[in-house]
């Protein structure tokens, strides 16, 4: 019986593919070793900013224009509230990325005034064009589908008539952010690529009953720019619109009272909802605007508490007449 | 001594100890229960649970180092772990060895010759490892280059691959340049496609069918619970674990087919043994033939166990090193060399190329299949309950191999097997069931998450699960929130005095709480007020049932005399009702109406303080469907499913 003869080569190569499999093994056992396990805080990662959209020179502005209870030309007041204020120039100057945040929140048609008017959107979409604006991005995460909502309430026509682009929200569109000294908007997705593309943002609201809240007009607008299961917020949601006040600054917001929604707010459904009020409101103060909004739907500031609560933590004046006003008339 | 009596001490050795492990995991100080003995051992011993959670998280846990040390032999010798440890393989063996005993050698050889089903088990592996790659693949194709080690890791990947392909290029120039155009576009197109897309997902399926986690399960759910009595006594309280009938299925169809092929599990099914297979292509010794003196007589093939044929051309990857076919040749041919088998050798996997991409593709996209039901997002099921300490769902599918280490340690018997509740890829993972077992979760215990070998559910300390000390900013661990089903509480609906669930709550201050109401009780007509004589009212009216109004429960209340709150009846007696103190003296006349109260206390659940332990649902009175049950709602483990502020 003879021994068979081992192939030196086919044994030395064997060798070496074990010795490297060997090696790979222990490098990806070692490399990748984790003694500790997982710390169950997924997820909490680092807040993105939010710059500050407001500018320093225009601080406590605010023009009440009224116009015929009856018929009021949306168009016509906003440019004649602006022009009160030195026109969109002191606002928007040429170049500059503009962001309207609309209230989209509802897939209605405009004459039901649960949603910012198409004829407001254009205008201001005009306006902003005019003074110079490179690009007018309008926006909102609605309630109901998205798609849907800025095809009914009219908004999507009027943006496209006039040249504005509409960014209807999905997932990759929002990051996670930590308002700085909130409670509430902690590692929270929010709509931000609108947002981080924009030099400036115009808040465009309604005025509106608001069964939670009380009202909902410029400040309670910001909501839309909440994502995920946001309904939880409803728990608190006067803090809710507080830290809203402490995470958008804007450049300018408009309150559109030209009719208000006095009662089955937010959403309204119902003409017999609405009462003609014929006032607009432009302001660089969101809170004083929406003082100013509170008396349109027979309530004080002092009935809102959200109002005084954005006023403690620096989002404007609750007293809207220690601004002194620009009070227009437009017939 | 014989090898093969050496690999049979082994194997009984490894068997025994498994079974003791198996025993041992029971929560106590006795020296039988668990008391630092090491009974996730065999289970990080097999690789294929350290090399699933590698891919599926990109992370080695602990313990699981000790399969490097399986790998290692395994490329230096081959399959010994099959041969000589494994458990289960054991178990094949035993039965296939009673089963095939006093059958004619032609008979064996037949039902050892090498089958092309054998090749099945690779597929499997290969389905199961990319099913776990999903995240992988995608971090790989969106990995930035910020630092210069993985710069470096980058390049000497890209000369790995150049370098093959030179090789390739050598042969076939054509082959080449159409396999390197194919990559790219692959690449490209995986890349493009999956971002932002649901493509890719990872979920940990490996323990299905991996030996190790398999048998673990299967004794700890079904054959311990079965035996667990007078004689052998483990638990407290007997076990149960409802729906494990497709597990013992499994295990005992795996077993059966022994009778058919002897090891039929471990050469067609076991992906742990195709693991060892691939990772024994270049073992250094191997069995095998010497060059001279075989007879062809066939003996090797009669006893052989993993079907590799020693007889003829050696198939190297089936051979499980049960080292038979050297104790049953009598030329003394079969060895264990360094050399291959002089017969002949095919020491690479029976699985073609395009069986092998087939079997990837299918894995890497059966994943986003399931996912497609929304269970780890929207559309999760508050019914599934995990351990506390859980990750979150997508994390933990990534992890839990359904050994059902937590199952058989939980001292009150509430963790259980899914079914479907939590997907398809959750079947047999962990879930809570507060109806069964001795009591809900116990807010003290965090045994589970200390022997869970994967860290799906993490080994948390008693201060966070509680959120006591360092954890007190947290708060504690909630696994979901008690909901009072008022249409079924005693207090609620039915007028009966209860709250056992608030007396149990064990969270200080108590999360359920309680409001008293007085509800008038039905009789069969008006009482009347006759007189007063001290604490006794006479009345007129239907019989009144004296053992159940006497209890302290019962109040009596006057109509018309509001300001006068209810009085607690002390005593029925024949002619009328004695109160504990009686405030009416001089209050009531005769012929008041006198209405009859029962005080109930409402229970009311606090969900900023309820941590969903489960043992008011355990509890409840209640039994078949409970008055008081407990959702995942506001569980710590997802961020989403948070409740409150």
């Amino acid at each position: 019986m003879t021994e068979t003869p081992i192939d030196r080569r086919e044994f030395l190569g064997r060798c070496t593919r074990a010795g490297f499999s060997v090696a790979a093994a222990g490098a990806l056992g070692f490399g990748f070793y984790d003694s500790s396990g997982p710390d169950g805080l997924s997820g909490a990662g680092a807040s993105v900013k939010i710059p500050d959209f407001s500018i320093p020179d225009m601080k406590g502005k605010l023009c009440i224009a009224r116009g015929t209870v009856q018929g009021m030309d949306r168009a016509a007041t906003v440019r004649a509230a602006f022009e009160a204020l030195g026109g969109m120039k002191a606002f928007v100057k040429p170049g500059e990325r503009v962001l309207l945040k609309v209230n989209a929140a509802f897939a209605s048609p405009p004459t039901l005034g649960a949603t910012s008017h198409p004829d407001l959107v254009a205008a201001v979409v005009r306006l902003c064009l005019d003074a110079g604006a490179s690009r007018v991005t309008i926006t909102d995460n609605p309630i109901n589908d998205p798609a849907s909502c800025f095809a009914l309430t009219g908004i999507d026509t009027a943006a496209r008539r006039v040249g504005a682009e509409v960014v209807v929200p999905r997932e990759a569109l929002f990051e996670r952010f930590t308002v700085a000294g909130g409670r509430l908007i902690r590692d929270w997705p929010v709509l931000y690529a609108p947002l981080a593309r924009s030099d400036r943002i115009i808040g465009l609201a309604p005025v509106k009953d608001h069964h939670r809240s009380g009202a909902s007009m410029t400040l309670k607008n910001w909501y839309g720019l909440l994502g995920g299961r946001r309904n939880i917020f409803h728990q608190d949601i006067h803090t809710i619109i507080q830290e809203l006040a402490m995470m958008i600054r804007p450049t300018v917001v408009v309150l559109d009272g030209t009719q208000s929604m006095l009662t089955n707010g937010p959403t309204g459904g119902s003409l017999s909802d609405l009462k003609p009020t014929g006032t607009l409101i432009v302001s660089t103060d969101p809170v004083a605007a929406d003082a100013v909004g509170a008396e349109l739907l027979g309530r004080t500031a002092a009935d809102l508490p959200y109002i005084a609560k954005a006023e403690r933590v620096g989002a404007g004046t609750a007293d809207y007449r220690s601004l002194n006003p620009k009070e227009i008339q437009v017939s | 001594m014989s090898i093969v009596t050496a690999r049979r001490i082994s194997q009984i050795f490894f068997f025994l100890l498994f079974l003791w492990f198996c025993i041992v995991a029971t929560l106590g100080e006795q020296w039988w229960q668990l008391r630092g003995w090491p009974v996730n051992w065999l289970i990080q011993l097999d690789p294929l649970v350290g090399l699933g959670t590698l891919l599926a998280t990109g992370t080695l846990y602990a313990g699981l180092l000790w399969g490097l040390l399986t790998v290692i032999v395994t490329i230096l010798l081959g399959r010994f772990f099959c041969g000589w440890l494994c458990p289960f393989g054991a178990l094949h063996q035993a039965v296939g060895w009673l089963a095939n005993r006093g059958r004619k050698a032609s008979m064996m050889i037949a039902a050892n010759r090498y089958r092309r089903g054998q090749g099945v088990k690779y597929a499997l592996l290969v389905f199961l490892l990319a099913a776990a790659a999903g995240d992988l693949i995608g971090r790989l194709l969106r990995v930035s280059i910020d630092s210069p080690a993985k710069a470096a890791g980058i390049v000497a990947v890209m000369l790995v691959l150049i370098a093959g392909a030179a090789r390739a290029a050598k042969r076939s120039v054509k082959r080449w340049t159409a396999g390197i155009v194919m990559a790219a576009i692959g690449v490209a197109a995986l890349s493009l496609l999956t971002d932002g897309s649901r493509l890719l997902a990872a979920s940990l399926q490996t323990g299905l069918l991996d030996p190790i986690p398999l048998f673990y399960r299967t004794v700890n759910l079904t054959l311990l619970p079965l035996v667990d009595g007078r004689l052998i006594s483990i638990s407290a309280a007997s076990r149960l674990y409802p729906g494990v009938f497709a597990m013992g299925a499994l295990f005992w169809a795996a077993v059966f087919l022994n009778l058919a092929v002897p090891r039929f599990y471990c050469r067609f099914v076991c992906p742990l043994g195709a693991l060892f297979g691939l990772l024994g292509k270049n073992a250094l010794w191997r069995v095998g033939q010497k060059a001279d003196g075989c007879t062809a007589c066939g003996a090797c093939d009669r006893y052989c166990e993993g079907g590799c044929e020693p007889a003829t051309v050696l198939r190297s990857p089936e051979c499980v090193l049960c080292m038979n076919c050297l104790a049953a040749c009598r030329h003394d041919v079969m060895g264990f060399h360094q050399h291959a088998s002089a017969a002949g050798e095919i020491s690479v996997p029976d699985i073609s190329r395009r069986e092998f991409v087939a079997t990837l593709a299918a894995g890497a996209a059966a994943v986003p299949l399931a996912r497609l039901a929304g269970m780890t997002g929207e559309a999760w099921n508050p019914a599934v309950i995990r351990p506390p300490g859980s990750l979150a769902e997508g994390e933990f599918l990534q992890r839990c191999i359904k050994c059902g280490q937590c199952m058989r340690i939980c001292p009150t018997n509430v963790i259980h097997p899914a079914g479907l509740q939590a997907g398809i890829e959750g079947i047999w993972t962990p879930v809570l069931n507060f109806r069964m077992g001795t009591s809900g979760c116990q807010q003290g215990c965090i045994a589970c998450g200390n022997l869970c070998p994967t860290a799906a559910i993490r080994p948390i300390a008693l201060d966070e699960r509680l959120g006591k000390g360092t954890f007190q900013s947290r708060g504690p661990i909630r696994t979901g929130t008690a909901f009072v089903d008022r249409g079924r509480c005693l207090p609620w609906a039915m007028d009966r005095p209860c709250i056992v669930c608030q007396e149990n709550c064990p969270v200080s201050p108590k999360a359920i709480f309680t409001r008293e109401e007085y509800r008038p009780i039905r009789l069969g007509g008006d009482i009347r007020l006759q007189g007063i004589t001290g604490n006794r009212l006479l009345i007129e009216g239907p019989v009144l049932p004296s053992d159940q109004l006497a209890t302290g429960d019962y109040f009596v209340a006057i109509d018309g005399r509001r300001n006068i709150p209810p009085a607690r009846i002390a005593d029925i007696g024949s002619s009328g009702i004695t109160l504990a103190d009686n405030p009416f003296s001089g209050a009531a006349e005769k012929g008041d109406r006198v209405t009859l109260l029962v005080r109930l206390q409402q229970p009311y659940v606090d969900p900023s303080r309820c941590i969903g332990c489960g043992v008011c649902e355990h509890e409840c009175p209640v039994k078949g469907r409970r008055a008081i049950r407990v959702t995942a709602e506001n569980e710590t483990r997802e961020r989403r499913h948070r409740l409150l502020l």
